[in-house]
């Protein structure tokens, strides 16, 4: 149970508000992330700076309002990148994207 | 939870996860939900829906938050619909972006339920306010227009109650605001039969309708009286009873009348209230003021009321002026008042007496300035002049003869079955105050018609025997057998019979009161008005004396009074 790659409380206050729907939810956040997962993939790939920019900014705030704080973050560093058109090196953060992603996969499988 | 009415709120989202979320929060708060995931589905939706709340996300396909913001802005028109963004965007330049947009606040990400709860609830109970400020301000700009068409109305019947008057005599100047009526003011001139012209200015306190409402009975008061030939004193008393009547306590109207003889070239003046107003001499171009002596109309009733007037003999082309306050309390930019010095100063300062009228109004106006509102001023100047050089389209000479009752005969009879719950006094004392001239003297004629009555009633037609009353016992047996005999009823009748002509100053009124009774020896008593017997007591000798003339006719059942009477007593 990590719960450095989710934040439990806020979990607990989600699956409060969203009560039967809550695993509906998390699949949906799953799927949602793991589009825009291939979406900023490819975005980088062109060098589409603005695409790079508009994916991770809305990556960002989902996994925020799920509780995954750290893989929010990375998400920023990809924005800003995106934003100031500073693609390279971003080839990285991407990577350690995916495999935040999956730790935040199991720690809500997990619960 | 749910502790307000259920509102209906608008979610635009692009990002599933997130709108899935705002929408349970909102749901669980007792909302309903419309979701959008674009900004064009967004405006579409409100467009269907009319939302109460908005909520937007910031960055969307297709159209943008702010574009959705401002076209949801512009559809809701007057209502308010508050629009809340929802970004991530934390950048100042960002934010403005969302309120130029229209926004009205920000949530941030992760989205807080209590946050959301604590802004739906503050925008809420805006939208509300808002609603109600619309819906009071609707009200009171129809509120408005009533009182608008109400006083439109008003002024229409006043206008036409006043237009009856000869304002627009040749020798008459005035001037008056169109809304004056709304300010308290009345100025009314009549002609009199007699020639004369009767002027009444008078300022009622307050101001709208309810100044204007005094001013109707008053103007109609004086315009029928005046053309039936009434005095000046009988007017004033009868508009100060009136008004007495009608307004309330601290409502009252400050007047200035005036009647101005043409013929015998002289002015009364009754000021009660008002500024000094001016007479002016044109020989020596002088001004004499008229004070105020008198308390204003409608303030005190008849009883207390003094109708005592003031009057002054003029030349030909002397003038006379009144106006109400308005003039000397005219303001200009700085607060000064125009005050009773600077008019003093415009009569000082005249070289041409036909131009002093327009410029007493110009320097007023001078004075004040330009666009004040306040037009406020009511004046009048009425010239002495020949009485043949007088035109106004109210006179018409032909006609101008008595309006009221010029000469008349009647017989009014008394039966037997009347007399013991009957008085006929106050019938024939209203017919005869009906007569111009004869009304100033309704005290006189009472007594007189009283003490010819009960003599009548009480000899004639009772037979009861006035020689009873010498002694206090034959005083209570005298009255005990009145009544008696009032009760059984009498058998009998008494006639009245009235008789009247007018002349141009005055006339004379020939009173008759015969009985059934079998009279007296009446050829005795005549020149011995302290004898006590018969029908001769003190009251008849106070008769005498109010009469031009007093005699018995026939058996002595029957007596005659001539009474006469000059109009316009001093």
């Amino acid at each position: 149970m990590s719960s450095s790659h989710v934040d439990i409380e806020a979990l607990e206050m989600l699956k409060e508000v969203m009560e039967d729907e809550f695993q509906l939810l998390i699949d949906t956040f799953v799927q949602d992330s793991t589009d825009r997962l291939v979406t900023l993939r490819e975005a980088l790939a062109s060098g589409d700076a603005d695409e790079v920019r508009r994916a991770a900014h809305s990556f960002k705030g989902s996994s925020s309002n799920i509780g995954a704080g750290p893989l929010s973050e990375i998400c920023f560093a990809l924005e800003e990148g995106g934003r100031t058109n500073q693609l390279d090196g971003l080839e990285q953060k991407l990577a350690e994207a995916e495999v935040e992603f999956e730790a935040v996969k199991v720690a809500l499988a997990n619960l | 939870m749910g502790d307000q009415t259920p509102l209906k709120v608008l979610i635009a989202d692009d990002t599933d996860t997130d709108r899935l979320i705002l929408e349970s929060i909102v749901k669980k708060e007792g909302h309903q939900v419309i979701s959008a995931r674009d900004g064009m589905e967004a405006v579409e939706a409100f467009q269907r829906e009319k939302p109460d709340i908005v909520l937007l996300d910031a960055l969307m396909p297709k159209l943008d938050g702010f574009g959705a913001a401002r076209q949801i802005k512009a559809l809701a028109g007057e209502e308010l619909v508050p629009i809340i963004f929802l970004t991530s965007l934390t950048d100042t330049e960002s934010l403005v972006q969302c309120l130029d947009a229209g926004g009205d606040d920000f949530l941030s990400k992760p989205y807080n339920r209590f946050i959301l709860q604590a802004k739906i609830k503050a925008f809420n109970r805006m939208r509300e306010m808002h609603a109600t400020i619309l819906t009071q301000r609707d009200q009171i700009v129809l509120h408005n227009e009533h009182l608008i068409q109400e006083q439109t109305v008003a002024k229409q019947v006043f206008d036409n109650i006043a237009h009856s008057g000869c304002l627009d005599a040749s020798n008459v100047k005035h001037y008056m605001s169109p809304l004056a009526v709304f300010n308290g003011d009345v100025l009314v001139a009549a002609m009199r039969p007699s020639g004369s012209m009767m002027v009444l200015l008078g300022d009622f306190t307050g101001h709208g309708l309810p100044a204007a409402i005094g001013a109707m009975p008053l103007a109609s008061t004086f315009y029928g009286m005046a053309q039936k030939g009434f005095s000046l004193s009988d007017i004033l008393r009868e508009i100060n009873q009136k008004l007495k009547d009608i307004l309330p306590v601290g409502v009252f109207c400050c007047a200035t009348i005036i009647d101005m003889n043409f013929r015998k070239r002289q002015l009364k003046v009754w000021n009660g209230g008002l500024p000094d107003c001016y007479i002016y001499r044109h020989k020596t171009a002088s001004v004499e003021p008229v004070r105020s002596t008198h308390l204003p109309l409608g303030v005190v009733g008849n009883k207390a009321f003094k109708d005592d007037c003031l009057h002054f003999e003029l030349e030909e082309d002397d003038k006379f002026y009144m106006w109400s306050d308005g003039i000397h309390e005219a303001r200009n930019d700085d607060g000064d008042m125009f005050g009773e010095e600077r008019l003093k100063q415009v009569f000082a300062a005249n070289r041409k007496p036909d131009s002093l009228f327009d410029d007493i109004i110009g320097a007023v106006h001078a004075f004040v300035g330009d666009g004040n509102k306040d037009d406020d001023l009511t004046l009048i100047e009425v010239k002495m002049d020949k009485a043949e050089n007088i035109q106004s389209k109210s006179i018409n000479t032909s006609t101008l003869g008595d309006r009221g009752l010029k000469g008349w005969v009647m017989d009014f009879e008394v039966q037997s079955n009347s007399f013991r719950y009957f008085d006929p006094l106050p019938l024939l004392l209203n017919v005869l105050v009906e007569v111009p001239g004869l009304r100033q003297h309704s005290g006189s004629l009472y007594t007189i018609l009283s003490e010819l009555y009960s003599n009548a009633l009480e000899h004639g037609v009772l037979g009861l025997d006035s020689a009873l009353k010498t002694t206090p016992e034959g005083f209570a047996q005298y009255y005990e057998a009145r009544s008696l005999r009032l009760e059984e009823p009498p058998e009998g009748a008494i006639c009245f019979h009235l008789e009247h002509h007018t002349e141009d100053d005055g006339g004379s009124l020939t009173i008759r009161v015969k009985d059934s009774g079998p009279g007296f020896n009446h050829a005795n008593s005549i020149d011995t008005p302290h004898k006590t017997e018969g029908y001769c007591g003190r009251g008849i000798a106070l008769i005498r004396t109010m009469c031009q003339s007093l005699r018995y006719l026939g058996n002595g059942n029957e007596v005659e009074v001539v009474f006469n009477w000059e109009n316009d007593r001093k």
